[in-house]
């Protein structure tokens, strides 16, 4: 199983692994992210050479989640065609994970999609700013705590 | 000489006023201002089958000095609506405001932090065209009323 090599391969990285039908799924410490991501992109037991997406989710109201943020990265290998998500917890008092940029030049616009929507800074990201909302916009709108109708316009009225 | 009989002008100006207004409906250049699935509908609408030009406003230009009817088609957000903004204050008088679908008109489904609602909270607006997205004939429609607005408007002459 291609999870369970992955797992005793990185056994200080990676604290979960399942399958879920299909879909093989990882979950790492964040510290561990750029070690694991390089691994798995130059070795050609895995070689994961397409990023395909890359994703914030806010846990805000969920309970069993103790740590509030998670970074999803969705892998695919051309060659190999297989697939695999990995799931990167991020705590709320700091939320930063390392950049992947540099290992895959797709996760830029991912990355800054990610920070601008759910506020995760990346470290090591070559150039972090807002990507979809205006530079002038408060806050980071896809969080749970964002009242999701809450206008900041540059023109005309206030809300 | 005393002073000038307005009166015995009023039916020349009224005349005069009814004939540039005639004039000016037919010959409406529209700046397409598309930013969403509206778009779709505009196309249609301005193209063979259902041919706006038959209206005299068949010619889109694509910059706001050359148009004196702005066509605003589709979804508006926040981070657009300074450049709808500066593109309206770019155009010459005298101009006219549609808005195309209800997203123009009142935000329309979108009640998020995203959405401009309605684009006569920015710049004032003539017609309404509802609709999500409007029908062709709703357009041609919209396109009429407007016309009728031109023609019925003190013409202002600079
Ligand atoms: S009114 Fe409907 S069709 Fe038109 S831009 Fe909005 S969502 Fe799209």
């Amino acid at each position: 199983m291609l999870t369970d090599v992955i797992k005793s391969r990185f056994p200080n990285i990676v604290t979960q692994a399942c399958v879920d039908r299909v879909d093989n799924f990882i979950v790492i410490k964040r510290e561990g992210i750029k070690d694991i991501a390089s691994a798995l992109r130059d070795d050609p037991q895995f070689d994961f050479n397409l990023l395909m997406d890359l994703f914030g989710v806010d846990y805000l109201h969920w309970e069993e989640k103790a740590l509030r943020f998670e970074v999803i990265y969705n892998l695919y290998s051309l060659r190999k065609k297989h697939r695999l998500f990995i799931k990167a917890p991020v705590p709320e008092e700091d939320p930063s994970i390392d950049s992947v940029a540099l290992v895959w030049p797709a996760a830029d616009w991912y990355e800054r999609e990610a920070w601008d929507m759910f506020g995760v800074r990346f470290k090591g990201h070559p150039n972090l700013k807002r990507i979809l909302m205006y530079e002038e916009f408060q806050g980071h709108p896809l969080r749970k705590d964002y009242p999701y109708n809450f206008r900041q316009p540059l023109v005309g009225p206030k809300n | 000489m005393g002073e000038v009989d307005l009166s015995k002008f009023s039916l020349l100006t009224t005349k005069l006023n009814d004939a540039i207004g005639w004039a000016r409906k037919y010959s409406i250049f529209q700046y397409p201002f598309v930013t969403a699935c509206c778009g779709m509908e505009y196309m249609s609408v301005a193209c063979a089958h259902y041919d706006i030009d038959r209206f005299g406003a068949g010619f889109p230009r694509f910059s706001p000095r050359q148009a004196d009817v702005l066509f605003v088609v589709g979804t508006v957000s926040h981070k657009l609506a300074p450049i709808l903004k500066k593109v309206y204050d770019q155009m010459c008088e005298p101009k006219w405001v549609v808005a195309f679908g209800v997203c123009t008109c009142t935000g329309g489904f979108y009640d998020n932090y995203a959405t401009v609602m309605g684009i006569d909270t920015i710049i004032p607006v003539d017609v309404y065209i509802p609709g999500c997205p409007p029908r062709p004939e709703n357009v041609l429609d919209g396109l009429m009323k407007l016309q009728e607005k031109i023609q019925k408007q003190k013409q202002e002459i600079v």
